[in-house]
C-alpha cells in the first residue's frame, strides 16, 4: 500500500511506510490553478510516482519525495 | 448538629460483591442494602460527611452481553435510592466490568443527572469508550492496587457529595476527558510556541499544552512485483462517493465505508460522483473527482500496459474527525476484501 497523503506528519504518526506527499488537502492529485490537461498530466505524474513507491522495498517509513 | 449526609450508591460486579466467580457472571441486578466488599472501605474513607446506602450488583457477562439493556436495568433501583453521587468499580483492567462500570455511570449520568465517577486502569478497553462522558480515576491494573485506589475514589466522592467543582484532570487525578477549557494567560500562543521550541533546542523539558496521542506501526508490505500484470486497486478518506453520497457517509465521525463499482468508468465528473468530506473545502472534489480519487490516471496507466487492471471496486470513508478504533475497524474489513479479491497494490489518498 502507499499513502498519497496531504499531511505527511500525519501518515507517519498513523504508521503509513510507503508515503508519497500531495499537492494540497483539497486537491491532492490536482491543481485547479493549471490549465486541464497539464493538471492530468500532473495527476498522471504523481500516480506514477506512487506506483513506483508500490515497487520499492521498503524496511521502514519512507516518504518518496521526488 | 451533624449536616445531612451526602447519598452514595456504589455498583460492584458479582465478584467484588461476593456472589461468586465467571459462573455467577450472568446474574441481573440486585441490589444490596449499605456498603459491599470493597465498597465498605470506601464508606470508611467517606467517614461521617456521605453514606453508601445502597450497592447495585450485576453480572459483567450479563452486562457486556447486552450493554444498553443491562444499563437500564441499573438505572431504575439507583433512582429508587436517591442518591447525590453514583460511583462504580473500580475495574481495574477487567475490560467487561469496565464497561460495566462506564456504562451504568452514563446512563445514571444521563437519565437520572446524578454525578458519576468509575476508576479503571488506563488499558481497560472501556476507558476510550466511556472517558468523554464519565470522570475515570487511574488505578493500577489489578486487585493489587486497590489500597491505593480507594482514597482516591472517595476523594472525588466526596468532591461531588459536598457539590464542589472539579478541577482540570492533572489537579484532581482523572483522565483527561478532551474536554478543552478556555482560559485567560499572559502571553500570546505565539510567544509560548516560540518558547518551547527554544527550550526544546536547548534539549531543556518543556510541557506541551496538546498532547498527541500515540499511534502503532506497521510492517512493512513487500514490493509490488511485475506491475505490468498487477491488479491496483483505489482506497480514499477523502469522501469521494456518488452523487447524493447514496449510502450517507457522514461529512466527519464516519461511521461507516463503502465500496463502489468502478468497471466502465473512466473518469469522475461531477454530475455523477461528489465529496461527502467536511473537514476540506469540497468545490475542487466536486468540480473534478478525480483530484481526490485519480481514477482517469488509473484508467490511462491501465490503457498504456503500466499496470495490470484497477480493481472493478474503490472503497470510501471519510478521514474527518474518524474514530482511531473506526479508522482501525475499516482498514482491516477493507484489507480482508482486497486480499480476498487477490488485488496486489493499493493506493490510498488522502486530503
Amino acid at each position: 500500500m502507499v499513502h498519497v497523503a496531504s499531511i505527511v506528519p500525519i501518515s507517519l504518526t498513523v504508521g503509513a511506510n510507503r508515503i508519497v506527499p500531495a499537492v494540497a488537502i483539497p486537491y491532492p492529485l490536482g491543481n485547479p490553478a493549471l490549465p486541464e490537461d497539464e493538471e492530468r498530466e500532473l495527476r498522471l505524474k504523481l500516480v506514477k510516482k506512487a506506483l513506483r513507491a508500490l515497487q520499492t522495498e521498503v524496511e521502514k517509513q519512507t516518504v518518496f519525495e521526488e | 448538629m451533624a449536616e445531612k449526609k451526602y447519598r452514595v450508591v456504589h455498583y460492584l460486579n458479582q465478584f467484588y460483591a461476593g456472589i461468586g466467580g465467571e459462573e455467577k457472571a450472568n446474574i441481573p441486578p440486585l441490589i444490596k442494602e449499605g456498603a459491599v466488599g470493597p465498597g465498605r472501605p470506601l464508606q470508611q474513607a467517606l467517614g461521617e460527611e456521605g453514606e453508601i446506602v445502597a450497592t447495585v450488583v450485576c453480572g459483567d457477562s450479563y452486562f457486556a452481553e447486552n450493554i444498553e439493556a443491562a444499563a437500564e436495568t441499573v438505572v431504575e433501583p439507583v433512582s429508587r435510592y436517591k442518591p447525590d453521587v453514583f460511583v462504580a468499580g473500580p475495574a481495574f483492567n477487567a475490560g467487561r466490568y469496565g464497561i460495566a462500570c462506564g456504562a451504568s455511570c452514563s446512563a445514571v449520568s444521563k437519565k437520572l443527572g446524578i454525578p458519576v465517577i468509575t476508576a479503571m486502569y488506563k488499558e481497560n478497553p472501556a476507558l476510550e469508550l466511556y472517558r468523554k462522558e464519565v470522570y475515570i480515576i487511574p488505578t493500577a491494573n489489578s486487585v493489587r492496587g486497590m489500597a491505593e485506589a480507594i482514597p482516591k475514589m472517595a476523594g472525588f466522592v466526596r468532591k461531588l457529595g459536598l457539590r464542589q467543582e472539579i478541577g482540570l484532570p492533572e489537579a484532581d487525578g482523572y483522565f483527561p476527558r478532551g474536554i478543552r477549557v478556555n482560559r485567560f494567560v499572559s502571553r500570546t500562543g505565539a510567544e509560548r510556541a516560540v518558547d518551547m521550541l527554544l527550550s526544546k533546542l536547548r534539549g531543556e523539558p518543556f510541557q506541551t499544552e496538546y498532547l498527541m496521542p500515540t499511534f502503532d506501526r506497521v510492517l512493512p508490505s513487500p514490493m509490488v512485483k511485475e506491475l505490468q500484470s498487477a491488479t491496483i486497486a483505489l482506497v480514499t478518506s477523502g469522501g469521494i462517493v456518488p452523487l447524493g453520497n447514496p449510502d450517507r457517509i457522514e461529512a466527519a465521525s464516519a461511521s461507516k465505508f463503502a465500496e463502489y463499482n468502478i468497471a466502465g468508468v473512466y473518469d469522475l465528473t461531477p454530475d455523477a460522483f461528489q465529496t461527502c468530506h467536511g473537514g476540506y473545502d469540497p468545490v475542487y472534489a466536486n468540480n473534478d473527482p478525480d483530484r481526490v480519487l485519480p481514477l482517469d490516471a488509473m484508467r490511462a496507466l491501465e490503457k498504456d500496459g503500466t499496470i495490470g487492471k484497477l480493481y472493478d471496486h474503490y472503497y470510501v470513508t471519510v478521514g474527518n474527525a474518524t474514530s482511531v478504533a473506526n479508522a482501525q475497524k475499516f482498514g482491516k474489513v477493507i484489507a480482508e476484501k482486497l486480499k480476498a479479491a487477490d488485488v496486489d497494490g493499493v493506493i490510498l489518498t488522502s486530503t
